[in-house]
């Protein structure tokens, strides 16, 4: 801790922090603009300037940057010193010189960075009098509306873009006042993390666009703290409503997960929340077989005599589903006939993921612990399209080196181009086995392509390596060996090593290699961290939730129950419609969801469980941390989350254990008691009574001004508020407006902080927890003592086969993902499936890149255009985008060049 | 700019010139250092960088299109639009000015008919103006392609310019 | 002859002399010696003969080259780079020493990098200096075959390579550190201080940043001594001599090396001859664009950086600029604005906005369209734009010339608004 003054006032700021972050810290207004806690300084804006005295007698002072200046004990400054604050506001005076007088029509307007700046200057009035300089706009996909004439050139969409995220087409051109930030030429930005430069730009250059489509001011939408249903990685974020639509999503930053950013199919992909194939009220299938509307008493009643009725009933819970909506089906059908919605191969690898980080052998790292690590090994997984959120944390670790260097040249952390500058080329090692290319490559140490199992056993040598204890591999090829020796030194030699596998890796023994490279370096006492991707934002909850044995949706189907509910999974997705007809041949199928689907279509009764939109409830990540949502929408309408469905029922067929399912917080106290791992769910979020000074937490700002306006064209009554349900939060403007446990935080500002950065003021330090901590709950602790034994089974090197090809899945960052699929401007993105080969091996077919293919997987014929990728090892081919034949890959398959069939 | 010239710029840069620029980036510490040489390079025969040549370039020097575009676009000696035969650098910095600059810019307009950052329509000459170019003793001052013409009056003026093809 | 450390091997009107010429006339003499003095005893004996920077800032040269790690602390790369990038108006001093004197540059390039055990040394040449270009490298080849570059230079275990790289355009590339950018092929944007160059610059490596002249000064100082270089100055805080230069309407504008401290009226009647027939000085900037207006009363001052400075303007680079009776201050003003808004990288706001407003408000206010306003706004300009306020020096440089003009020709301005016109306007449209 280092004491300074400031204008007369005593602070003290952490050690390593620049003057402008412990300003902020402190709660002192100091405008800025380069400046972002992720990204550090480069004093472009000059917006930060504050006067610096050299000791008692200097009553002169000079200027300099706050955000360029390391703080010395006893070190004296002004903010308020007359002159200094002039030209601050001459700042702001330039910055507008060329800036649009365009807030009434800027979807920026009323969380502008620059708006904020310029009131809390107090430059008001306009003295340039020539003519501005303007500048064509581009058209960058999707996703991003681009408005360059706003644009105050602090640079930090490119420091972002670049720097910090990777991309390589974003850029600045020209120079003087005529620096321009955009691409190369029109066209969609590459990164699958543009959507940030939405929040990253501190004016209104770069807009969302889809929520253009559907705008409201931030000032007019309710806001509920959500979590990113669209991977394992569990992003905070908050969900916009207004007038029952979901209107966007914003990141809300959590110090242990997200931190500032999110991906593009975290923000972009809610689409499904507002389509037209939303399940929006209960149907029941008549003789004719056409689906009826039926009020919630009668659905309830059909599904309770649907229950009673069933000599057998199983239920199949779903990876994106709530733990109190899993809970709830595991309750009415009985433990022993749960299944989880995933097929054989995922609930494997999924078992072995939850067992392995249930195990406490190894500390499970959260995503701000792994952007720290300074050794990474990354095992089978294609992280940047599978968590791309992940692989952005993965992305910094290689900084780590680098910092060191500059640090011992007393450069400190946070002056960003000159550690860069001072770095170079310094990489802290990141080393990448997978079959295909990653968005990684670039930053990796000479990434090995492999089939799975030589992924496998380049894994376990590395173990073994490490911890002569664990099983070696026999018959290594000398430069697989070699490698495992350069990673299991470099590993050894990190402070803050890590081991990254996921299951898109797709092979039990690329996991249980990973999990031995991670307790073979904690057994050699080093501070390891292990990180397993998983699919789903419920995933490992599922999973954790699940009795250890082989359960999955093929050993569910195979049961032949009488009756079988689905919760929130469409397995009409994720299994051949032929096989489905066949397995529920007699069945009776409910289903309960948001959206249609293959499986709504083939159900007698569907009832519509809420989106997360309109829901709340609690997701564990793969990190093993539960987390809870709330509901943006109030609706009035049928949808309700799905437990309350599976509870009214239940109580309906006279099921004596669903007594006291009437609020989320029994539920949540009934999991904790019944199971174990899940005893800390319910101090996850404060509890649905909470209340600050008598108030509920109010989730719409103060000046929202929808209620009167939403109907006025048709009706100039305010309609009556809608009321939030066991829930902290009131649905309205009411309530209290301050700053509110973590957990429950629904909107980001403070007073003169209307945008986004605004996020200091919710901080117990810049860049560390929110005041009060994280929120959620980790689960999985490591323990000491709790060494599993090595994992054993190393299979085979892999033998390409002459007339078979391995197939390998390679997950696509958009399309893959169910939910966010259905967005437009998700699918905007994705690219068509396809199966890809190397050039030797298409040779080999006699099939040039664009030629049809047809692949026999699991007895199925599938036709695939195919595509060439020079990488893919011998013997691999790569299949892209066919969800529904996810469950049957990694698999042996035959393929054949069809005939001159176009697609 | 004649219809061949223009199409010189869709071709792709041929081995003698790759091999060059694959040359200077080899004396060079990394690559993309070898940026502003290798634009020079491709510039020195087409006369400009067109966007075909700069992503070619790009990719041999390892970087995207964006970047190098950044860079060149910064720098005012890297041409991104076609000019002309020749390349008319006018000084217009303060000694100049002080020195009949302005009546040099004034008499090229008269002649050729075009104003700093125009190329003549029979692509003969391209005017662009130039800081300083460090020949102050002898102002005005202008370059012609490589050559430095300093102590610029009327006549001198009209001089060089017949003797790179004007006609009056 | 000895007196002329800088031009010596010049003959006026003659190519260069090739590198036997250059060691006939007792070139890389320096460089042997040099060799056998070791590096400590060459930075000290620069710090003795008080060079200082000729680039325009005048910072002495010893203690940078002091700021050098020493070779044995960290086993890392280190370059010399000579700033021949030469861009401020109304300088002309560099293109000369590399045009007509290549050997010398490289014999001081040898002596420095030698100094601060620089194995890679850049000349970053401005790239309309073709013919300097040209000269550089065909003496570089012409030095390497004699053995003074390359591997084990004379046996001293010591090996250098020279690149001479040709810039790509743009006035602040001759910053220090942006000039660090534009060799490692990004955009010219400087860097900020700390850390200093020494420490990390040209790929975050230890670098030192030397003008041409400089460094051509410094073969002498190792020859001779730093007691004799110091003789060679009039200037007590100063040593040896400089390339002064005059441009404007003298009689005979040019370029004369002369002992440092020379008075800039000296330079003007002896050696530029006064003004032609019908012009009088109005003012004179004594080093380029970006020093403030010397008024005729102060054309006594000693050319030297603490005289200079002591007069309320900066020695620059020495090369002096006249405004004559005839010429307009307002418009003499606006277009160095116009040339620093034109060069601003685009950085910081200051520079890259507030410059351009300066600019238009002075082109305003020459056309006759200028408000009474304008001239507040224009001082807010030059207290905001100055030094602290922007990232680097080149904003401040600017408004230098600006704040000392609304000093002395505020009645000029004052002129132009109240008549709505340039009081001068036909003459600058004339040949001179
Ligand atoms: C905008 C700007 C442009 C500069 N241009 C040059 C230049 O063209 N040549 C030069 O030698 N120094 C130039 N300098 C000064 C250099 O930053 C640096 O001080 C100098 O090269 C150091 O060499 P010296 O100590 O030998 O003078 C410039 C400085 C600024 C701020
Ligand atoms: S003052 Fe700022 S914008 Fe201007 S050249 Fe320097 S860094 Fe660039
Ligand atoms: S925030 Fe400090 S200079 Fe931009």
């Amino acid at each position: 801790m280092t004491n300074f003054i400031v204008d007369g006032r005593v602070l003290t700021a952490k050690a390593g922090e620049n003057l402008l972050q412990a300003c902020l810290g402190a709660g002192l207004d100091l405008p800025y603009f380069c400046w972002h806690p992720a990204l550090g300084s480069v004093g472009a804006c000059r917006q930060c300037a504050v006067r610096q005295y050299d000791g008692v007698e200097d009553t002169t002072g000079r200027l300099v940057m706050a955000c360029m200046t390391p703080i010395a004990e006893g070190a004296r400054f002004s903010i308020t010193d007359p002159a200094t604050a002039a030209f601050r506001a001459g700042i702001i005076e330039w910055l507008m010189v060329n800036h649009p007088h365009d807030c009434p029509v800027c979807e920026e307007g009323g969380e502008c960075h620059l708006q904020d700046m310029t009131v809390m200057t107090g430059h008001a009035y306009r003295r340039y009098r020539f003519t501005k300089r303007t500048h064509r706009n581009q058209d960058l996909g999707p996703f991003i509306k681009h408005e360059m004439n706003r644009c105050i050139a602090c640079y930090r969409c490119v420091r972002f873009y670049r720097d910090y995220a990777g991309g390589r087409d974003l850029d600045v051109f020209g120079s003087h006042d005529h620096v321009y930030f955009g691409r190369h030429d029109d066209g969609t930005l590459e990164s699958e993390f543009s959507g940030n430069l939405v929040e990253v730009c501190p004016t209104g250059v770069f807009t969302d666009k889809p929520f253009s489509a559907h705008y409201a001011r931030k000032w007019d939408m309710r806001g509920a703290p959500s979590i990113c249903a669209h991977c394992g990685v569990g992003c905070n974020t908050i969900a916009n409503e207004r007038a029952g639509q979901l209107r966007r999503v914003v990141n809300r930053y959590s110090n242990a997960v997200n931190g500032h950013f999110l991906c593009d199919r975290g923000r972009f992909g809610y689409g499904f929340v507002n389509a037209s194939e939303r399940v929006r009220v209960a149907t029941v299938r008549g003789t004719d077989g056409e689906r009826v509307e039926v009020e919630r008493e009668a659905a309830v009643a059909r599904f309770a005599e649907m229950l009673r009725g069933a000599a057998m009933v199983v239920g199949i819970g779903s990876p994106r589903a709530s733990l109190e909506s899993n809970f709830a089906l595991r309750t009415l059908v009985g433990a022993a006939h749960f299944y989880p919605g995933v097929g054989a191969r995922e609930a494997a690898l999924l078992r072995l993921v939850a067992d392995s980080l249930a195990s406490g052998a190894v500390h499970v790292a959260s995503l701000r612990e792994a952007e720290h690590a300074d050794a990474v090994l990354l095992l089978g997984s294609d992280l940047p399209n599978a968590a791309p959120r992940a692989a952005l944390a993965v992305r910094q670790t290689v900084r780590a080196a680098g910092a060191a260097m500059a640090a011992s040249a007393r450069i400190p952390a946070w002056h960003d181009l000159a550690v860069r500058n001072f770095a170079g080329e310094t990489r802290s090692p990141l080393f990448i086995a997978t079959p295909a290319a990653t968005r990684l490559d670039d930053i990796a140490q000479g990434p090995l392509r492999a089939a799975p199992v030589d992924i496998a056993r380049l894994g376990f040598a590395v173990a073994a390596r490490i911890d002569p204890t664990a099983p070696a591999v026999a018959d290594l090829a000398p430069e697989l060996d070699a490698l495992a020796a350069a990673i299991a030194q470099a590993l050894l030699a990190a402070e803050r090593p890590l081991v990254v596998s996921g299951v898109e890796a797709g092979e039990e023994s690329v996991i249980r290699a990973a999990v031995n490279v991670a307790v073979a370096l904690r057994g050699q006492g080093r501070n390891v961290g292990l990180m397993l991707n998983v699919p789903e934002c419920n995933s490992l909850g599922l999973a954790l939730m699940a009795e250890a044995d082989d359960r999955s949706l093929e050993t569910a189907l195979a049961a032949r129950a009488a009756l079988v509910i689905t919760l929130e999974t469409d397995i009409g997705r994720c299994v051949p419609g032929a096989r489905l007809d066949a397995a529920l041949a007699g069945a009776r199928l409910v289903v309960l969801d948001h959206s249609e689907g293959a499986t709504t279509r083939r159900a007698e009764l569907v009832l519509p469980a809420a989106s997360f939109a309109e829901a709340s409830g609690t997701l564990v990540n793969a990190e093993g941390r539960a987390q809870r949502f709330y509901p943006p929408i109030v609706t009035a309408g049928e949808g309700r989350e799905a437990w309350r469905w599976l509870a009214a029922a239940g109580r309906a067929a006279g099921r004596t254990n669903f007594s006291g399912w009437d609020t989320e917080d029994n539920v949540l106290a009934e999991i904790a008691r019944t199971v174990p791992r899940f005893a800390a769910v319910p101090d996850v979020a404060p509890p649905e009574g909470f209340r600050i000074k008598g108030l509920r937490i109010a989730s719409e700002p103060h000046r929202f001004s929808g209620r009167t306006a939403m109907d006025a064209a048709h009706d100039i009554r305010e309609p009556k508020p809608p009321v939030s349900a066991d829930s902290p939060f009131s649905a309205t403007m009411e309530g209290y407006q301050g700053k509110p446990p973590p957990a429950l935080l629904p909107l980001l500002r403070a007073p003169g902080w209307n945008s986004n950065q605004s996020l200091h003021r919710f901080q117990a330090e810049i860049e560390g927890p929110l005041t009060g901590g994280d929120p959620g709950v980790r689960l999985l602790e490591v323990r000491d003592g709790a060494a599993p034994d090595w994992h054993t089974a190393i299979p085979e090197a892999f033998a390409p086969r002459e007339d078979m090809w391995h197939a390998v899945m390679l997950p696509r960052v958009f399309g893959d993902e169910e939910q966010s699929a259905r967005a437009a401007p998700i699918r905007a993105r994705m690219t068509p499936a396809a199966i890809a080969l190397n050039a030797a091996d298409a040779a080999r077919l006699g099939a040039a890149a664009g030629r049809v293919i047809a692949c026999e997987i699991d007895g199925e014929i599938v036709l695939l255009p195919l595509e060439i990728r020079a990488e893919l090892p011998r013997g691999v081919a790569g299949v892209s985008g066919l969800a529904a034949m996810a469950y049957a890959l990694p698999s042996w398959i035959r393929i054949a060049a069809a005939s001159e069939v176009a697609l | 700019m004649s219809t061949v010239e223009q199409n010189l710029t869709d071709l792709p840069l041929d081995a003698a010139l790759r091999e060059a620029i694959v040359a200077v980036t080899r004396e060079c510490e990394t690559p993309r250092a070898a940026g502003i040489d290798a634009l020079k390079l491709v510039q020195k025969r087409f006369g400009f960088v067109s966007d075909r040549h700069l992503a070619e370039l790009a990719e041999l020097l390892g970087m995207t299109p964006a970047e190098l575009d950044g860079v060149a676009t910064f720098y005012n000696l890297i041409f991104r639009r076609p000019v002309g035969r020749h390349v008319i650098l006018l000084c217009d910095s303060v000694a100049c000015w002080m020195m009949g600059g302005t009546a040099a810019r004034l008499q090229l307009r008269e002649r050729l008919g075009i104003e700093p950052g125009q190329t003549t329509a029979d692509g003969l000459f391209t005017l662009l103006p130039i800081v300083c170019l460090g020949c102050c003793d002898h102002a005005p001052a202008m370059m012609i392609d490589d050559d430095l013409h300093g102590d610029l009056d009327a006549a001198r003026l009209d001089a060089i310019l017949g003797h790179h093809g004007w006609r009056r | 002859m000895t007196d002329r450390p800088l031009t010596r091997y010049i003959q006026p009107g003659h190519e260069p002399l090739d590198i036997d010429g250059y060691e006939r006339a007792g070139g890389y003499r320096a460089m042997r010696q040099a060799i056998a003095m070791g590096p400590e005893a060459i930075i000290e004996a620069v710090g003795r003969a008080k060079l200082r920077g000729r680039g325009g800032a005048g910072f002495p040269t010893g203690r940078k080259w002091e700021g050098v790690p020493k070779s044995g602390a960290a086993p890392q790369r280190r370059y010399l780079i000579v700033n021949a990038d030469e861009m401020e108006p109304g300088s002309f001093k560099d293109r000369l020493l590399l045009e007509a004197a290549p050997h010398l540059m490289i014999e001081g390039v040898i002596i420095g990098a030698f100094a601060a055990q620089a194995e890679i040394a850049y000349i970053f040449v401005r790239g309309e200096y073709v013919l300097a270009i040209r000269r550089l490298v065909r003496a570089v080849a012409e030095a390497a075959a004699h053995g003074y570059l390359g591997n084990d230079i004379l046996g001293s275990g010591f090996s250098l390579t020279i690149h001479v790289h040709g810039s790509g355009g743009r006035y602040i590339c001759g910053e220090a550190s942006a000039l660090f950018s534009a060799l490692e092929g990004h955009r010219a944007v400087p860097r900020s201080r700390p850390p200093r160059s020494t420490t990390s610059g040209l790929w975050g490596r230890p670098s030192l940043v030397n003008n041409v002249e400089t460094l051509c000064c410094v073969p002498s100082i190792v020859e001779r001594g730093a007691d004799w270089f110091l003789g060679l100055s009039r200037s007590a805080t100063e040593g040896g001599t400089k390339l002064y230069g005059v441009s404007g309407r003298v009689k005979r504008p040019g370029l004369w090396e002369l002992p440092v401290g020379t008075p800039l009226i000296e330079i003007l009647e002896e050696h530029a001859g006064g003004m032609r027939e019908g012009y009088e000085w109005r003012a004179a900037m004594p080093g380029g664009a970006s020093t403030a207006f010397i008024m005729p009363e102060n054309f006594d001052v000693a050319m030297d950086f603490d005289s200079v400075g002591k007069a309320g303007s900066w020695l620059g680079t020495g090369n002096i600029m006249v405004l004559d009776q005839k010429r307009c201050p307002v418009g003499m003003l606006h277009n160095i604005e116009q040339f620093f808004a034109r060069e601003s990288c685009g950085w910081c706001t200051p520079c890259r906005d507030g410059l351009p407003w300066v600019e238009r408000i002075l082109a305003a206010i020459e056309a006759g369209e200028g408000e009474p306003a304008d001239l507040d706004l224009l001082a807010h300009h030059t207290e905001l734009l100055g030094p602290g306020g922007t990232f680097c020096d080149l904003a401040p440089g600017a408004m230098a010339p600006l704040r000392s003009g609304l000093k002395f020709f505020r009645a000029e301005f004052e002129q132009h608004i109240s008549e709505r016109c340039c009081p001068w306007h036909d003459t600058a449209e004339g040949w001179a």
